[in-house]
This record gives structure tokens, C-alpha cells and sequence, in this order.
């Protein structure tokens, strides 16, 4: 729609039913959910369970996803791929603290990890891939029909190459994502709707793998994101390597086999979970020729894990400062993940924010069922969207300068969507290309950064030394992904930007995997571009006729003529099967309205401030 | 751009925060990404931009220095592209004293109470500064508007004080 306003109580189209589905995509877990007869509920699978453990195993011939994968964990421990959202996003070199943590074999694929497994080697896009599409399947076996619409969780803490990894993910999975969300905002949606809570609250989110903590402010139906911190490499998995390593202590194995460390993972989790309810836990494990037995007491487990807890507590701290506010402003606190279970982890939350945190929701599902409330808004099965959600961005966007130094361009929880421009001369004469070098972070230095995409400019027109004024655009969508506009400013010269992701997949590459996966080889891949155009061809004349509808008015009568009669054209080609021609019209009737767009844009805004005049103020 | 037009509100340094807010949260409900996710891609486009554009401006409107700048601006006065230089010798001593004391916490017997007094110290000439900049602002003169970019420069000296300070704070309790 052409940016159509709905106005209270006459909504746009009698509108039918979409399916729509919120997907929590963890490091541990994933799950399903969707909003059915207005109550947002996990999807359970055909064997009757919603949780789904993100597990992967490749065998020569044949993908398991979930609890089957996960029984052959200790078997085939180097083609079973657990915790692959840790590698999401990620540079192979900075995966070697990992390297032996996990069974399987991590690679070098050109710079990025990658696993290497029966079936060849996998990128963590593919794996993810696969969860997704699992998950993607219980929704549309559940609901009968395929999905409208997704709506993926990822940590507040996810950076822009982490976010990206996601959503082609999601893009391979044959999924249309309508909005990436932070997991602690869709745990506070989850409650806010429920209880119509008002006030500054923290969502305290231990994982599996990620910890997050964000502070939001509720008012009005509003959901403001005041700042968020944490830490992408701490959650509950750490606490097991706590409790394995101590185990090893006990039984004088330095050194594990990937199978026997499987063993004494699944044990240290036992023992987290037993220490919940008991004072000691007694253990059994094999030793070279015999089989160890030994106990652990909640103190000594606690022991262990203070140390991780602290580190969460002081991310709490910053997290406050960042929003300026104290412990005391705080009204509620969430609980989102299943380490949030440790009794621990509990009282130390409630002693640092002076409040009993809300545990009300399963904190396992609690994400999910936010993601499904906001999913079923965005398909637009609500017909009034009461709730806003204002996002900030995590970590600050800079650039590379002389000397290795980083200079910001738009700082840690900005309010995005942001745009920033930046300008740049050239240095020599005749000078037609420019590199700039996008990092993300808080240091100083860009190696301490993380280097997001080397950007090179071409076209420049060639000008004396200093002549040429570069433009460059830096904008951040509602999602948190970066895209990068330049223009030369004395000739308006759009100077071409290459983009070279330092840690993610070019459009390229996705395009590739997606014709070589499973997935699309049965399917004809030029049909579903062609399919893409239609429903692109679709909307836009939907909303196009929806504006002359509302606001003709605003066009001469020279100008509606031109318009319709883009409009029939688009609506014939349409029609037919020629790709390139629907975009092509798709791409004029768009150049035609642009005016009409920015137009209704000024009428709305001063609509929208209406009952506000200056003279009253 | 004009970023009290776009709020419909009068351009002056005196600005209803509140009326602000809901302003700004009026403008984000219709324009926020999330309201046309079912829009034709340039919608979509269009509806980023225009948030974008819509969080600016509030962020430039919120903060006193950045809405003075702004006011500043649309009146023709750029102070980023002005290179003045400091006259006011006692303004300079000032800072210089401030340096000493923000250097000298780590050292001294009772740190809190020093950074309780510096803070006290700090409030209260930006107190003084952003009361004088109000009164120059509204005069509407452009010696009045030079004057005012002064105040403005000060200013950012005791905001950077201030950051130095909270930082030091920091990693005291660190």
C-alpha cells in the first residue's frame, strides 16, 4: 500500500484470515508458534512435541533435524551439528575457542567456518536452513497451508553479519521473513500483552548459548527498546563446560574423545537439572577400564558457575548505565530461557535489580509466542496494529580511518530504522574509485571491531584532487542490516558499490545455494522468480489503487491519466510469463508514482499532527 | 529540513518535550516499517527512509545542544563549518581547573564525595549556560545567534567533562 493509512474502524480490504508464525531459533532449542482464535500457542510436531532440539545430522543420503538427530549425537557425534547458531555470521578464525568444544570438524571455507560431514561440506546458513524448514513444515501440516509470513528471533546482540546469516537462512528455507526480532522483545510482548504493563522493565535472557539483557520502556502500547547488551559466547552450554571440566577434575581424563565428551556433557546437564530441585547429585562415569562414581552438591555447582553469573550481573550494570537509568527504576523483570531455571541465576537477578523476576511463561516458549503475537500483526490479521516496537541498534556502526582507527557513524542503541551520510573527497587527481571499510563495535581500533563488508565506490567522475564530493549513505533497516548508498555531490553522479561481506554470503552465493539445494532442485527456480514479480506486480497495484482511491485529488488530471495507464499496462503484463517485463513495469509504474508517494507522505504526516496546531502551543 | 516543521511545532529553543514525545510516537506509528510490511517494495522502502528521517529529527529536537545547533542552522549559522577560537581566558582557566580535579579523583582520600562535588559543579554551570542560551536564542539577532554558538562550544566542553566524569565513575566501581 502507498503507504496507505487505515483510518480507526475502516480497515483496507475485508480481509481473510493469513497464516502467519513466530520461530524461535536457538542454540539449543528452536520452536514454532502461532496466534490461533486470538491465544498464541507452540506448534507440537507429528510425534507430539513442540520443543525442537537444533540439532542436524547428515548421513550420506539423508537429513535428520530435532530429537532423531540428537539420539545419534553420541554416535555420530562428527555429522551431528549442535549449536550451530553459534556459528552463524561467523569468520573461521574467530571460531577457534570453539574448536574443541565442538565434535564435529570446523573449516575454512574462503575466511568463513564451515563443517565438514558425511554428506561434504556445510555452512551454518545450510544447517539453520534445514531447523527452520522443520520448523516451517509442523506450522503448515498444523495450520493446512503454507505459511504467509515468518517472524525469526535472533539476540538483541546479534550484529549485522550475525542478522544477515539469518535471514538467508530463512530465504533458503523458502520462508518470507517479515521482521527479524530481538528475542527479549518478543518475551516482552509476550507479557505485555497479557498484563498491560507499564513502566521500564529488563528481560534477563539466559540461553543455551547467548546472553542478553535489554531494557524496554512500555507505555501506551508502545514497546521502546532503551539499550541492550550481553554477551553473544555466554549462556547455560557454559555452564555444562563448567561442570565437564570439573567432572574431568574428578575422573583424571584430561583428554576426551568427541565421544566421550558428548558422555560427559549429557551428564553435566543432567546434574544442572537434578541440582534445581535436590542438595547433591551423584554421577557415574566410565574411566579407563572400570567406571568412576562421584557426587556434586548444589554449593560446589554454584561455586562453578558464579563466576558466569557475575559476568551476566555486570553486563546488567552497563546495560543500566547505557540507558541511564538505576536498579531502582526498574519495574519488572523477564525471565526468558531455560538456564534462567538455576536457582542461582534467580536469587542473583533478584538481589541486583531488588525485584522477584517473572517466570509466569515457560521460559522456553516465552520467545516464541512474542515472535507469533508480532507475526500475526505483520500479515496483518490485526486490523489495527496497537503496538509499535521501536528497536535500537545493538552495536555501533564506524568506519575505518587512517591509522587503523575507527570513527563512529551511528552510535550503539540508536533508534533505528537510522539513516547517516558521511562525506569524502578524493586525494588525487582524476581519483574514479574509493574503498571504505564498515566495521562494527565499540573499540577504538578497527582490529578490535568486527570488520561487517569492505565497500569499494566506482564511477567516480574523474575531478581535480579534492573536487570530488562523495555522499555516502549509511542506512540500517527495521531488522539491523546494513545497506550503503553513495552519491557524488556536484554531478549527482551514483557512484556503483561493491560489497564484499567480511563474514557472510554474497548475494551470489546465496542465489547459488539456493538453486543447488534440495529444496528447489524439484522445483522449476524460474517459476518462483516469476511467481516473485507476480506478487510484487500484485501489491503494487493493490496499493497504487488504494492511494488514487484515497488521495486523487493530490494529481492533476495529466498526471492520473499517466498513472492509470501504467496501471492497465502492469495489470496485463502481469498475466503473462515474462519475467523481466513485470519487473520492468513493475519498476515504471514505481518511477511514475514516486511524486504521488512523497505527496501523501507530507498530507499524512500533517493528518497525523492534526488537533495539533502551532498556535496552540 | 526543517525538523520542527515536520513535528508541526514552533521553531524555538523552548520546546514542549513531552508534546514531543507524542508527537514523535503519532509520526512512528504511521510510518514505522512494521505498519507496511505488506506494502509493495519502494513502500517498504520509503517507509525506512521516512522513519529514519522521523528518528532524526526527534533525536535532534530531544537534546538541547543538537536543537540549538538545528535552530542555529535553519538561521543560517553552521557551527560545525565555524573555526573560532576561545577569547575567554576565564572560561579556559575553568576548564583547566575542572582537568586538575577530574585527574586528581583516583587519588584522593574520599572519591565519591569529590565526584559528588565536581557533578555539583558541572550541573550547575550548564545550568547557567543553557539559561543564557535560551534568553540568546529567542532574541532572534544574529549577534544575539553568534553569541549563542559560543554558548553552544562551552557547553560541549562541560558535556564532555560530564562523559569523562560518569567514565571515570565507572571504573571506580569496576
Amino acid at each position: 500500500m502507498l503507504l496507505q493509512i487505515a483510518e480507526p474502524g475502516q480497515s483496507a480490504a475485508p480481509h481473510q484470515h493469513k497464516l502467519a508464525a513466530g520461530i524461535d531459533l536457538g542454540t539449543t532449542n528452536s520452536l514454532v508458534a502461532t496466534v490461533r482464535s486470538g491465544e498464541a500457542k507452540t506448534l507440537v510436531n507429528s510425534q507430539g512435541r513442540d520443543m525442537l532440539p537444533s540439532v542436524v545430522r547428515y548421513t550420506a543420503d539423508s537429513v535428520v533435524v530435532g530429537y532423531a538427530a540428537m539420539a545419534a549425537a553420541v554416535d555420530d557425534a562428527e555429522n551431528t551439528i549442535v549449536s550451530v547458531k553459534r556459528l552463524m555470521g561467523k569468520g573461521y578464525n574467530e571460531t577457534l575457542a570453539l574448536k574443541d568444544k565442538v565434535p564435529y570438524q570446523l573449516i575454512d571455507q574462503q575466511g568463513l567456518v564451515a563443517i565438514n560431514t558425511v554428506q561434504g561440506v556445510k555452512n551454518p546458513v545450510e544447517v539453520s536452513a534445514e531447523i527452520l524448514a522443520t520448523l516451517a513444515n509442523t506450522a503448515s501440516e498444523t495450520l493446512g497451508g503454507e505459511l504467509n509470513g515468518v517472524v525469526i528471533t535472533v539476540p538483541a546482540y546479534f550484529d549485522d553479519a550475525q542478522r544477515q546469516a539469518t535471514k538467508d537462512a530463512a530465504k533458503l528455507a523458502g520462508l518470507n521473513v517479515m521482521r527479524l526480532l530481538n528475542e527479549p522483545t518478543a518475551a516482552a510482548l509476550a507479557y505485555g500483552l497479557d498484563s498491560g504493563q507499564e513502566g521500564v522493565i529488563a528481560v534477563y535472557d539466559l540461553g543455551g548459548g547467548t546472553f542478553d539483557i535489554s531494557i524496554l520502556r512500555l507505555r501506551r502500547g508502545v514497546f521502546e527498546v532503551l539499550a541492550t547488551g550481553g554477551d553473544s559466547a555466554l549462556g547455560g552450554d557454559d555452564f555444562d563446560h563448567a561442570i565437564v571440566s570439573y567432572l574431568q577434575q574428578q575422573t583424571g581424563e584430561a583428554q576426551l574423545s568427541h565421544q566421550a565428551m558428548r558422555q560427559y556433557l549429557t551428564t553435566a546437564r543432567n546434574i544442572k537439572e537434578q541440582l534445581t530441585g535436590s542438595d547433591t547429585v551423584s554421577f557415574s562415569l566410565p574411566v579407563t577400564g572400570s567406571q568412576f562414581s562421584g557426587t556434586l552438591s548444589k554449593a560446589e555447582f554454584e561455586q562453578l558457575i558464579a563466576p558466569l553469573v557475575k559476568k551476566t550481573i555486570r553486563a546488567c550494570r552497563q546495560v543500566l548505565r547505557d540507558a541511564g537509568l538505576t536498579s531502582d527504576d526498574i519495574v519488572k523483570v523477564v525471565m526468558v530461557g531455560g538456564s534462567t531455571r538455576v536457582p542461582l541465576v534467580r536469587s542473583e537477578v533478584a538481589t541486583f535489580f531488588a525485584t522477584e523476576p517473572l517466570t509466569s511463561i515457560d521460559p522456553d516458549k516465552v520467545v516464541a509466542i512474542g515472535a507469533a503475537i508480532q507475526a500475526n500483526v505483520l500479515v496483518g490479521n490485526k486490523a489495527e496494529g496497537d503496538t509499535l516496537l521501536l528497536d535500537v541498534i545493538p552495536l555501533s556502526l564506524g568506519l575505518e580511518t587512517m591509522g587503523g582507527l575507527t570513527e563512529k557513524i551511528i552510535p550503539r542503541n540508536t533508534v533505528i530504522p537510522v539513516a547517516r551520510a558521511q562525506e569524502f573527497t578524493t586525494f588525487k587527481d582524476g581519483q574514479t574509485a574509493m574503498a571504505l571499510h564498515v566495521v562494527q563495535g565499540e573499540r577504538e581500533l578497527v582490529e578490535d571491531c568486527r570488520s561487517l563488508a569492505r565497500f569499494e565506490l566506482r564511477g567516480i567522475p574523474p575531478l581535480p584532487a579534492g573536487g570530488a564530493h562523495i555522499r555516502v549513505t549509511f542506512q540500517v533497516d527495521a531488522d539491523g542490516l546494513l545497506s550503503v548508498t553513495a552519491q557524488e555531490k556536484s554531478t549527482g553522479v551514483q557512484a556503483n558499490i561493491q560489497v564484499k561481506p567480511s563474514y557472510g554470503l554474497s548475494d551470489d552465493q546465496v542465489a547459488t545455494m539456493l538453486k543447488g539445494s534440495m529444496q528447489y532442485a524439484r522445483q522449476d527456480m524460474q517459476l518462483r522468480l516469476l511467481r516473485e514479480q507476480q506478487v510484487e506486480a500484485e501489491r503494487v497495484l493493490e496499493a497504487v489503487s488504494q492511494a488514487l482511491k484515497a488521495d486523487a485529488a493530490l494529481l492533476s488530471a495529466q498526471e492520473l491519466t499517466t498513472i492509470n495507464q501504467a496501471l492497465t499496462t502492469l495489470a496485463s503484463v502481469k498475466q503473462g510469463d515474462d519475467t523481466a517485463a513485470i519487473k520492468a513495469a513493475i519498476e515504471h509504474t514505481n518511477t511514475l508514482t514516486d511524486d504521488f508517494a512523497a505527496r501523501r507522505m507530507d498530507k499524512s504526516i500533517r493528518s497525523a499532527l492534526t488537533g495539533h496546531n502551532v498556535d496552540e502551543v | 529540513m526543517n525538523y520542527f516543521q515536520l513535528f508541526n511545532l514552533p521553531a524555538k529553543f523552548d520546546l514542549d518535550l513531552t508534546e514531543l514525545g507524542s508527537r514523535y510516537l503519532k509520526l512512528q506509528k504511521q510510518f514505522h516499517p512494521d505498519q507496511h510490511s505488506s506494502g509493495s517494495e519502494r513502500d517498504k522502502l520509503l517507509a525506512v527512509q521516512q522513519t529514519a528521517n522521523i528518528n532524526d529529527a526527534y533525536h535532534s529536537l530531544k537534546q538541547p545542544l543538537l536543537r540549538a545547533e538545528h535552530l542555529l542552522a535553519l538561521r543560517g549559522l553552521k557551527i560545525s563549518h565555524e573555526q573560532r577560537s576561545f577569547t575567554d581566558p576565564l572560561f579556559l582557566m575553568q576548564q583547566m581547573e575542572l582537568r586538575e580535579q577530574l585527574a586528581e579523583i583516583e587519588q584522593s582520600a574520599d572519591p565519591d564525595a569529590v565526584i559528588d562535588d565536581i557533578e555539583r559543579q558541572l550541573q550547575q554551570q550548564k545550568k547557567q549556560l543553557l539559561q543564557q542560551l535560551a534568553t540568546a536564542l529567542d532574541s532572534e539577532t544574529a549577534e544575539q545567534d553568534h553569541l549563542a554558538a559560543d554558548l553552544i562550544r562551552k557547553l560541549k566542553f562541560f558535556f564532555k567533562l560530564q562523559q569523562e566524569l560518569e567514565l571515570i565513575e565507572q571504573q571506580l566501581q569496576d
